[in-house]
């Protein structure tokens, strides 16, 4: 198995706080991995961590090959961040946000349509610009995005949350696609009766540290560290 | 070498200026033409090379060097930062200098003169950088947007230069400035005139050490800070 | 970088033209800041139409500064910013599109000023060559410019006031150059024109090309 993501005694910093304080974490490509913990544990810090978009302030990492001490340019291109804020153009049809998005990854656009059918985006809705739907709604555009962009990284920041019931299985049948095609997924979760399951590896964050690993219950994989 | 170094380059600059001071102002002769405002080119001039090309000059070239990725350290934005802030300090005085022998020589204290002008855009570029600094945000992402800025300003002033020149010039004709900045030079007042060069600019090097180590100071405080605040920051884990 | 660009701009653009923001609330302040200097400068003729080339000016580089808040607002939340950053778009043709953008939304403002111009202070034209090669040289130097800056200013709430003092020392010599040149255009058809196209020119290729080169260090993180 390839290594996707290598992290060894990383620390991050936000102005002079560090929230990541040395986490060590190895995962490797194709894993569905659970990170659980309280607020303020450290989840979100980690996942920008690994989308190149917090530097690196000590200690080693390489995410899908790419060195984080250096350059993570090339990096982002291949990683898909669903966070807390929506990332989205208010302005824009949720059809236009995407097309944006797979022309500027200069991937085919063609599966747009599909992808949006997909996550329940039709008729009315995909004619409504982005900053006139619902929270929820906002979540499945961006869950269409990554649909439709097939990035090898998910990062996912609370998928489930302000998403109903029928949304939460779909985040659950989209992630095991994903995984199942090959991409790694680091999702974080305050609810671990819906994402253990999901996953492979369970890690748990306090302090800014991955304090417990252990396996989730996807079937098929098992934890092999 | 640099304990010594230290230790006596304030007091040489302070003992060049008043040196200057006194030269300029007991044992130089009063010009023919302008009588005692002459004494003046022992501050202005001096005082307006280390603003314009000295101190400017160096914040252009730190910035470059920490905009290049090779030579990219924080070291440089500090260097670059001092710079600017002495900097604007001597540009300040070059305008004060400047209007105190403008006044009697002119009649006015200002005038829409070229190099008056585009030292006045000089200065508020360079304030609008220090404003720059103290928008809060990461070192680095700070030292980026401030070098960016630096260099922008620093490749403005030479358009800024020829634009209000030939402004000014196309308009009333032959500039004031250098009709009448032009004593005849020679003996004692040139010998003046020399060291008030390098007395300013030793006083500008010896202030921007100053300024330069304070920056390193106060990050250095900063490393401390981060590895107390990671233990401190993995306590919380272990309370949970 | 082009394709990047062609991207970028095609966005702005949509986004500007869905929210209608310049139309609304950015060009009615270019028109009432030349309605307001003529307030300041008239009712004689004689003296309004000397005065006109530098109002003009003055009420472009204003507008500007609004403009270069809005391009920058364009972008979205700190969470749009981001995610746009993980679309790994080349810096360089973000930074042209968003030129490209921004000059074509100042040359709609141009168009309408040069009309005020005309019909309120009854400005006669003699080179419209000179008058026109000015408008579409300041316009690029101002749009680089103002995206360049734009992204230095920092978050919204800084932008607003740290905005105006970054960019209007540093846009001295188009309000000089435009000047010059739009007396040629109005007076002797030619004059010195040429010399002051000449610095609106370096001053946009300057500008363009700076853009180019640091708008990826600025932008990354």
């Amino acid at each position: 198995m390839v290594s996707a993501i290598s992290l060894q005694s990383a620390v991050a910093v936000a102005g002079r706080f560090p929230v990541l304080a040395g986490v060590d974490l190895n995962l490797e490509e194709g894993t569905v991995c659970a990170v659980l913990g309280a607020n303020g544990a450290g989840k979100t810090s980690l996942l920008r961590l690994l989308a190149g978009l917090t530097a690196l302030e000590r200690g080693a990492g390489t995410v899908l090959g790419a060195d984080l001490t250096k350059n993570t340019s090339g990096l982002r291109a291949n990683v898909g961040l669903m966070g807390h804020g929506v990332g989205l153009y208010e302005e824009l049809l949720p059809r236009e946000n995407l097309a944006f998005m797979i022309k500027a990854a200069r991937l085919d656009p063609s599966g747009i349509p599909e992808a949006l059918d997909r996550v329940g985006i039709r008729g009315r809705i995909a004619a409504t610009p982005v900053g006139q739907l619902s929270a929820g709604q906002q979540r499945r555009v961006v869950l269409a995005s990554l649909v439709a962009r097939r990035p090898r990284l998910w990062l996912l920041d609370e998928p489930h949350a302000s998403l109903d019931a029928q949304a939460r299985d779909l985040v659950g049948s989209v992630l095991e696609e994903a995984a199942a095609g090959g991409a790694t997924v680091v999702a974080t979760s305050h609810e671990p009766d819906i994402v253990i399951p999901l996953a492979d590896v369970v890690v748990t964050m306090a302090g800014g540290v991955v304090t417990e690993r252990y396996a989730g219950g996807r079937m098929g994989l098992s934890d092999v560290s | 070498m640099r304990k010594q170094l230290d230790r006596w380059l304030g007091p040489l600059a302070f003992v060049l200026v008043a040196l200057d001071v006194w030269l300029g102002l007991w044992i130089t002769p009063p010009d023919q033409v302008q009588g005692d405002y002459v004494r003046l080119v022992y501050v202005h001039p001096a005082v307006a090379w280390v603003a314009l090309y000295v101190a400017f000059g160096m914040a252009g070239l730190c910035s470059v060097l920490y905009l290049w990725p090779r030579t990219r350290s924080l070291a440089f934005d500090y260097a670059a930062a001092a710079a600017v802030e002495v900097g604007v300090v001597f540009t300040i005085l070059t305008c004060i200098t400047g209007a105190i022998w403008g006044r009697p020589t002119w009649g006015v204290w200002w005038t829409w003169d070229a190099r008056l002008t585009s030292t006045a855009l000089l200065a508020v570029m360079f304030l609008g950088y220090l404003a720059l600094r103290r928008v809060p945000a990461e070192p680095h992402v700070r030292a980026r947007r401030c070098a960016v800025m630096a260099l922008v300003a620093a490749v403005d002033v030479p358009i800024v230069h020829f634009s209000v020149n030939w402004w000014n010039t196309l308009h009333q004709g032959a500039t004031v400035l250098n009709a009448n900045l032009s004593p005849r030079i020679h003996g004692s007042m040139a010998w003046t005139l020399l060291l008030s060069f390098i007395a300013f600019t030793l006083l500008f090097v010896w202030m921007v050490i100053a300024r330069y180590r304070l920056e390193v100071l106060r990050h250095s405080g900063e490393n401390k800070d981060l590895d107390r605040a990671l233990s401190e920051r993995r306590a919380e884990g272990a309370e949970a | 970088m082009f394709r990047d660009a062609a991207l970028v701009a095609g966005r702005d653009l949509r986004i500007e033209l869905r929210s209608r923001v310049v139309l609304w609330q950015v060009l009615p302040f270019s028109v009432l800041a030349l309605l307001l200097f003529a307030f300041a400068f008239g009712p004689s003729q004689a003296r309004l139409v000397q005065s006109a080339p530098g109002l003009f000016w003055l009420a472009l580089l204003f507008s500007t500064v609004l403009f270069a808040q809005r391009s920058r607002a364009l972008e979205g939340s700190p969470a749009t910013r981001e995610a746009a950053r993980l679309l790994g778009l080349d810096p360089a043709g973000v930074f042209l599109g968003k030129t490209v953008a921004l000059f074509l939304e100042l040359v709609v403002l141009e168009v309408l000023l040069v009309v005020g111009l005309l019909l309120l202070f009854h400005v006669v034209v003699v080179s419209w060559l000179v008058l026109i090669a000015a408008c579409l040289l300041a316009a690029l130097g101002l749009a680089s410019a103002s995206v360049l800056y734009g992204a230095l200013s920092g978050e919204a709430r800084i932008r607003s006031t740290l905005l105006p003092v970054l960019l209007l020392p540093i846009l001295a010599p188009v309000l000089i150059a435009g000047v010059r040149s739009f007396q040629a255009a109005i007076k002797d058809g030619a004059g010195l024109s040429g010399r002051w196209l000449g610095v609106l020119a370096v001053f946009s290729v300057v500008y363009t090309g700076l853009g180019i080169a640091l708008y990826g260090p600025l932008e990354e993180n």
